[in-house]
């Protein structure tokens, strides 16, 4: 029996930068119309692995085969021509530009070359390409209006549209809600069956074994495993990723008793940037040692909740009382003060100031207390040492206090907030999307943290989308969709289904 | 085929060379030049040299000419460094020599001390205050500083033109009737004259509070609390919102720093330089920008800029001497 020509060949990938390996000896294999997942943790080498495939970096070692053909891509653009078409994470679309105009503008060939484009046919092929694969989305509406759902679909029209034979789609369901990602599995089976290869980059496994046909697993830049995805549990999977065994985020019975209410949230209105009314009359409480998870797809006024309950966004009426403190709101020292810790959405840009030092994140909010000074100058010194301290505990590696922020990983940066807000001893922290974006080690210890918070006695508010994370959490779950709360569910007892259809405001 | 690609990792002896480098090609294409309009380019380097800093008293005219730029250069970095930026340095500048020569035409002849503080001061309240304008509308209606601070520049100069050629002012000289025709400024009393410092060199007061202003900018901005808000803040106001910092006022705050720096600037030039409020003098130097790109070469390091201060005061000198043939300095004095 001989073996088909792969639709990509990898053999023996390599590509160093200063200080790292990041791919070593790789060999990577998609066979003509399957789909096949590239697994593993952050930093495990599936970006710079996909950025070679695409043309964006050149290897320093080894060779690529594209449909049986050497190939050498000097650039991104010699990968499109080759067929090999990238998805990206963060998208590629002009806002103010319709999807029609958006789809031209990503195809090289013929009419985007052109003097003249003819926007009708653009648009009617777009239709007809949308009905084909189930990627709903008008033609002519422009980017700006569309939810990151639709604008993923774009993405993907963009590729068909320039008849890509290889898709490599980067963690594509990051930003999808459980019935969008549903339907994105569909379009990708779709797209397989009529031959086009698509390889799905992912750290979540019950992706990988959803809509997978094939498996690779990375694990510090080398190739740990490649097998059909039948033949693999989700459990083994986790340990090729890691590297050991791991639990899993797993419910664990709750043990102690619940405190006294610590977080009071009453018939609570916020507005969003736009003005509009994004949490409607929003009641609820949090006592001390419970994990009350919210859950509700993006946009539907979860952030606005968490900025109204964290002090940095104003609210028009109801209240927010912490510990006993009422908030006048919209100013985050009185919440602070109110003993409300926050870990935002947006680690990078709020959660933290990412050119300073780890040591001066470390003391963003507490830099104005006694013992961070002396008379009027700051004691420097022991900043550093605190900062040292939480690193330590917190088990941050890889750099020391001095180093800038940003160059540390998702999950180290996430450890230092999370250090950083259970350093003084909050009654209540808001945690927003804290594990978005963290491999499963990272995703593992955020967890852990959170359970020790909550077992010293903190009322926990976890926000987000990941289900899993949600149910094996939280004691409750309020779900929230169009600014509203519309169920409460027992984690205990709940399914993902009853969950997804909730979000999607289809509940009862 | 041969790629540029961008270093991941920058040696640091690159930070060195990089700028040496660029001044090394810089006096190359001048020499290019020279030497193609029959000018031998050693001869005229070296001679460039001498009249800035070849000699006793041209280092001592370099010191004059760096003073002002020292302040402008300051005022520029300390708001910079919040990424406020304020191009109003120039204007702050005039309002601080308008009211600094106020006061010291006010007290009219009596103890140099007093009218040197009092000096000092009402500059650098003239300046802080002026500087507040843009300061509020930023901190209250989010208009862009850059713009509304630029334009205060020529609200200022037009001020000072006023003072002096049209009107009858507090400021204007109308003692004899020669100066009635030819405006001019009232010349201030002997004891708003400020003192020199002779090490070896002459160090104009006016340098000397600049170093001073420097060392106090520096501890301020990386051992204080204050400086630790202007750090987080100038890297990211979102950051800054989510610690309770209260970012308004460090934006006011940050301004009448930045206005007062330059305040006492124009001060220094009544007390140090001119002894006369004078129009023309002020805005033909344009101290004020000067200091903008000082900022950006010291990288806003208040240390660096009193150096770069220092280098840009004698290019100023060369430029005026040598290549336009006149003497600024000695006709400030």
């Amino acid at each position: 029996m001989s073996t088909p020509t792969p639709a990509v060949s990898l053999r023996g990938i390599t590509k160093r930068f200063p200080g790292v390996v990041a791919n070593d000896h790789v060999d990577f294999d998609a066979a003509v119309g399957e789909v096949h997942a590239l697994l593993g943790e952050n930093g495990a080498g599936k970006s710079t692995l996909s950025s070679i495939l695409t043309g964006l970096y050149r290897p320093d070692e080894g060779t690529m085969a594209v449909y049986g053909e050497r190939v050498e891509f000097r650039s991104p653009r010699e990968a499109l021509e080759a067929g090999i078409c990238m998805v990206h994470q963060h998208f590629r679309l002009v806002p103010t530009f319709t999807v029609a105009e958006n789809v031209l503008l990503g195809d090289h060939r013929a009419e985007g070359r052109g003097l003249f484009v003819h926007p009708r046919e653009v648009e009617q092929r777009v239709a007809e390409l949308g009905v084909r694969y189930g990627l709903d989305v008008d033609p002519r509406a422009r980017i700006w209006q569309l939810s990151l759902g639709e604008q993923q679909r774009v993405e993907i029209l963009k590729a068909l549209h320039r008849e890509a034979r290889v898709l490599v789609l980067d963690e594509p369901t990051a930003v999808l809600t459980p019935q969008e990602a549903e339907g994105l599995f569909a379009t990708v089976r779709r797209m397989a069956d009529e031959g086009r290869t698509i390889i799905f980059i992912s750290h979540k496994l019950n992706e990988v074994t959803g809509v997978a046909d094939t498996v690779t697993v990375l694990r510090e830049g080398r190739t740990v495993a490649t097998a059909p995805v039948a033949e693999t549990t989700p459990r083994s999977l986790a340990s090729l990723m890691v590297g050991r065994e791991i639990e899993g985020a797993r419910r664990v019975a709750r043990t102690d008793e619940i405190g006294p209410v610590v977080l009071e949230v009453d018939g609570l209105r916020v507005r969003g940037d736009r003005g509009n009314e994004a949490v409607r009359g929003v009641s609820f409480s949090v006592a001390s040692g419970e994990i009350v998870a919210v859950a509700g797809v993006a946009g539907n006024g979860q952030r606005e909740l968490a900025e109204a309950i964290g002090g940095m966004r104003a609210f028009d009426a109801g209240s927010v009382v912490a510990a006993g403190h009422r908030l006048r709101g919209g100013n985050a020292r009185e919440a602070i003060h109110a003993g409300i810790a926050h870990v935002p959405e947006d680690r990078l840009h709020t959660g933290v100031a990412a050119n300073l030092s780890v040591a001066s994140n470390v003391v963003l909010k507490s830099y104005r207390h006694r013992q961070s000074r002396r008379g009027p100058l700051l004691r420097l010194g022991a900043i550093r040492e605190r900062a040292a301290a939480l690193m330590e505990r917190y088990d941050v590696r890889g750099a020391g206090p001095h180093v800038p922020a940003r160059q540390l990983s998702g999950g180290n940066l996430q450890k230092v907030v999370l250090g950083r807000e259970f350093s003084d001893t909050p009654a209540v922290l808001v945690a927003a999307s804290p594990t978005r974006g963290l491999d499963v080690s990272a995703s593992e210890a955020v967890h852990r943290y959170l359970r020790e918070g909550a077992a010293s006695g903190m009322g926990i508010l976890l926000i987000g989308e990941d289900l899993d994370e949600i149910l094996a959490l939280s004691d409750r779950v309020l779900v929230m969709s169009g600014g509203a709360v519309v169920g409460e569910l027992d984690p205990g007892t709940a399914t993902r289904e009853e969950l997804g259809l909730l979000m999607a405001g289809a509940g009862a | 085929m041969i790629r540029i690609e961008r270093r991941l990792e920058q040696p640091r002896y690159l930070q060195l060379v990089v700028p040496l480098g660029s001044v090394v090609v810089a006096f190359a294409v001048m020499a290019i030049v020279l030497a193609a309009t029959h000018h031998p380019p050693g001869h005229v380097f070296a001679r460039l040299f001498s009249s800035a800093f070849g000699s006793r008293r041209a280092l001592d005219s370099t010191l004059v000419s760096a003073t002002p730029l020292a302040f402008t250069g300051l005022c520029a970095a300390v708001a910079f460094r919040m990424n406020l930026f304020n191009i109003g340095g120039e204007g702050q500048l005039y309002i601080g020599a308008i009211i600094g020569s106020a006061v010291a035409i006010a007290l009219g002849q009596t103890s140099q001390t007093l009218t040197v503080v009092l000096m000092v001061l009402a500059g650098a309240a003239g300046g802080a205050l002026f500087a507040l304008i843009p300061g509020v509308l930023r901190a209250f209606f989010s208009t862009y500083e850059i713009i509304t601070s630029l334009m205060l520049n020529y609200v200022a100069a037009l001020v000072l033109d006023y003072l002096i050629f049209d009107s009858q002012s507090f400021w204007r000289d109308l003692s004899t009737p020669d100066a009635r025709v030819f405006p001019q400024g009232k010349t201030l009393p002997n004891s708003a004259t400020w003192p020199t410092l002779h090490v070896s060199l002459v160090f104009p007061l006016g340098l000397l509070v600049a170093a001073a202003i420097a060392l106090v900018v520096h501890v301020l901005y990386t051992r204080t609390r204050f400086g630790f808000e202007v750090r987080v803040i100038g890297d990211s106001p979102r950051a800054a919102a989510y610690a309770g910092m209260r970012t308004r006022r460090t934006i006011l705050l940050v301004m009448a720093l930045s206005g007062a720096i330059a305040g006492v600037g124009g001060a220094s030039q009544d007390g140090d330089f001119r002894h006369v409020l004078d129009p023309r003098g002020l805005t033909q130097a344009g101290y004020g920008y000067a200091g903008i790109v000082i900022a950006a070469l010291a990288r806003y390091n208040p240390f660096a800029v009193c150096l770069v201060a220092f280098v840009l005061g004698g290019e100023i000198l060369i430029r005026h001497r040598v290549l336009l043939r006149r003497h600024p300095a000695e006709a400030a004095a």
